[in-house]
């Protein structure tokens, strides 16, 4: 390590060190994604032939996808994904943003004590809210609906949070003169508030999903039939089934269930990280 | 309800033109929070005087009778080993994730800052863990981690070791599930230092050389670190919340067996496959204050952060 004893210009060194350091942690980063994907596309009898760099003798990809779709329905459980994910959404803009208008720029009595209701139920996590939720949900016969996997994240004291950020911002001048001009308070606040702050919005809404298209814990409690499983629960429902015995199908659904969340990040690179980072409470 | 809203202020604007604006907008603010409050209702307040109350109580689902029984909920959970392995079990999961988390990050975050070129591929593999579903990620960790047919193993034969049964090995097992939860959270780090890192004002590293810091150490000990620390504060404590929370990967690699309950995973059994109710109802409050004790301290960083 030593800048005399090396035959390399020390200034090489400093070039190439972090180099050196960074793709080791990429390879570390990246091998559960690449034995994902190998193991997708080998046959079964080759899965038991352990090499770290192996090549395939056999293209079984086609074998593989199959088995796993055919084990378990992959596309309802992804469909179940999206009808979870956009519901939830909907609802949670729908109701976050009038509220946060309201805070940011509709002054009323009791308004403070909202905000510090906002900011307390911050610090509550889900997994507090499930046992009461759950009893009610049990005492309503709402258990296993798409209704009982949305109904806790119908609200977002986080959107409120953020977006009452986003809109103090907003110029009260261009709301006073909309308001001489005739225009009501809602008609200002989604066509004239939000619009300014879409970027915001862009970075909740990728937030969200990615929050609740991952979320196990919750569809693990309100869901016992598969055919309502979001991803994670039915991926869960999969190893089950499979109980190790076609590790290639496993992968390859796996690998199915992991696509859409990664082929959205790559494709919009900028956003995703801007949306799960900057809105940093998780 | 925004028919109601549209249609009330106009009737008392023809009443009383004067007083009415003010009294109009705050009107128009409690129907635009009321959506909101009935949920605020319905899905915090409700639910934390229930979980309290039931705290209190031996409630089972579908149970007949009900009693109260005072804190005795509190004091069996604390006389309970598996309940005090779970605990432990997540104390020594954080205590591991915190540093490694957090370090590995630090770390990755000033190489990846220099460089220009390759910077976004970086991101990118970085921050890939991140966005893929963890259910499906930890269930390939498994496969790895398999002691005869997974590549860990392999290698570590082909250096001379012996066979390790890292998920089912009492000893590993914390250890591993930490690893993937490091393997995890590191590119979230990442990204919130390298944010840190470029409000750091490019003058100071300027200083710094000229006062004699110019060695990449020197530079980080006299400039990143001291500006960093607010960072790296907010950092851990996120870390350790999100790392206090671990379940997935125990719900799949591992069921809580081996001794490897952790807190959330046993609250899980007790309240949803036991039905034990009112004892579920004591650990979520015992699971609760810790994550107030951890988040209150965040929420007022990210207070400042966002006014600021």
């Amino acid at each position: 390590m030593s800048d005399k004893t090396g035959f390399l210009a020390p200034s090489t060194y400093s070039r190439l060190l972090p180099h050196a350091v960074l793709m080791t942690g990429a390879l570390f980063m990246l091998l559960p994604f690449y034995w994902m994907l190998l193991t997708s596309i080998r046959a079964p009898a080759e899965i038991f032939n352990v090499s770290l760099w192996p090549i395939p003798q056999s293209f079984h990809a086609l074998e593989n996808y199959a088995a796993a779709t055919q084990t378990v329905p992959l596309f309802r459980f992804m469909l179940n994904g999206v009808i979870v994910c956009l519901g939830i959404l909907v609802v949670q803009l729908l109701v976050a943003i009038p509220a946060a208008y309201a805070l940011a720029k509709l002054p009323f009595p009791g308004a403070k004590l909202f905000f510090s209701l906002v900011i307390g139920a911050l610090c509550v996590p889900m997994q507090v809210l499930a046992l009461p939720l759950f009893i009610g949900l049990a005492w309503a016969d709402l258990l296993n609906t798409y209704f009982a996997l949305m109904a806790p994240f119908l609200l977002s004291v986080f959107a409120i949070f953020l977006f009452r950020q986003t809109f103090k911002s907003y110029p009260d001048e261009i709301i006073q003169a909309a308001r001489l001009d005739g225009m009501s308070e809602m008609a200002i606040c989604w066509r004239l508030v939000v619009p300014s702050a879409l970027p915001a919005i862009a970075a909740f809404a990728v937030f969200s999903i990615v929050a609740h298209w991952n979320d196990l814990y919750w569809p693990m409690i309100v869901i016992s039939d598969m055919r309502l499983a979001p991803p994670p629960l039915g991926m869960l429902f999969f190893a089950d089934a499979e109980s190790g015995t076609n590790y290639g199908a496993l992968m390859a659904g796996a690998a199915v269930l992991t696509s859409p969340l990664v082929i959205c990040f790559l494709l919009a690179r900028r956003q995703f990280i801007e949306g799960i980072t900057m809105t940093g409470v998780k | 309800m925004s028919a109601a809203a549209d249609t009330l202020p106009t009737e008392i604007r023809q009443a009383e033109p004067l007083l009415s604006r003010t009294r109009r907008r705050q009107l128009k603010g409690f129907a635009f929070v009321s959506p909101a409050t009935l949920l605020l209702l319905l899905i915090y307040i409700v639910p934390l005087i229930t979980l309290v109350a039931l705290s209190l109580t031996d409630y089972r689902l579908g149970a007949m009778a009900t009693q109260f029984i005072g804190l005795d909920n509190f004091t069996n959970a604390f006389s309970d080993p598996v309940f005090r392995r779970a605990f432990t079990n997540t104390l020594l999961y954080v205590a591991i994730v915190i540093p490694f988390g957090v370090g590995i990050a630090l770390l990755v975050a000033t190489l990846i800052h220099s460089r220009i070129r390759t910077r976004s591929f970086y991101e990118v593999v970085y921050f890939l863990p991140v966005t893929s579903t963890l259910v499906a990620m930890a269930t390939v960790w498994q496969f790895i981690l398999h002691p005869r047919l997974g590549p860990v193993n392999a290698a570590l034969k082909s250096l001379g070791f012996g066979e390790f049964a890292f998920l089912s090995d009492p000893v590993l097992i914390i250890p591993t599930l930490a690893v993937i939860g490091v393997w995890q959270i590191v590119g979230f780090n990442t990204i919130l230092f390298l944010a840190g890192l470029s409000a750091i004002p490019r003058d100071l590293y300027d200083a710094a050389h000229v006062d004699g810091a110019t060695r990449p150490l020197d530079r980080f000990l006299t400039v990143t670190w001291p500006m960093l620390g607010p960072t790296v504060m907010f950092v851990a404590v996120t870390t350790s919340i999100t790392a206090f929370k671990v379940f997935e990967t125990v719900a799949v690699l591992t069921r809580g067996r081996y001794g490897s309950e952790v807190l959330l995973y046993s609250l899980y059994l007790e309240g949803f496959e036991y039905f034990q109710m009112g004892y579920a109802a004591a650990l979520t409050l015992i699971f609760l204050a810790f994550v107030l004790f951890l988040s209150i301290g965040q929420a007022l960083h990210l207070d400042r952060r966002v006014h600021y």
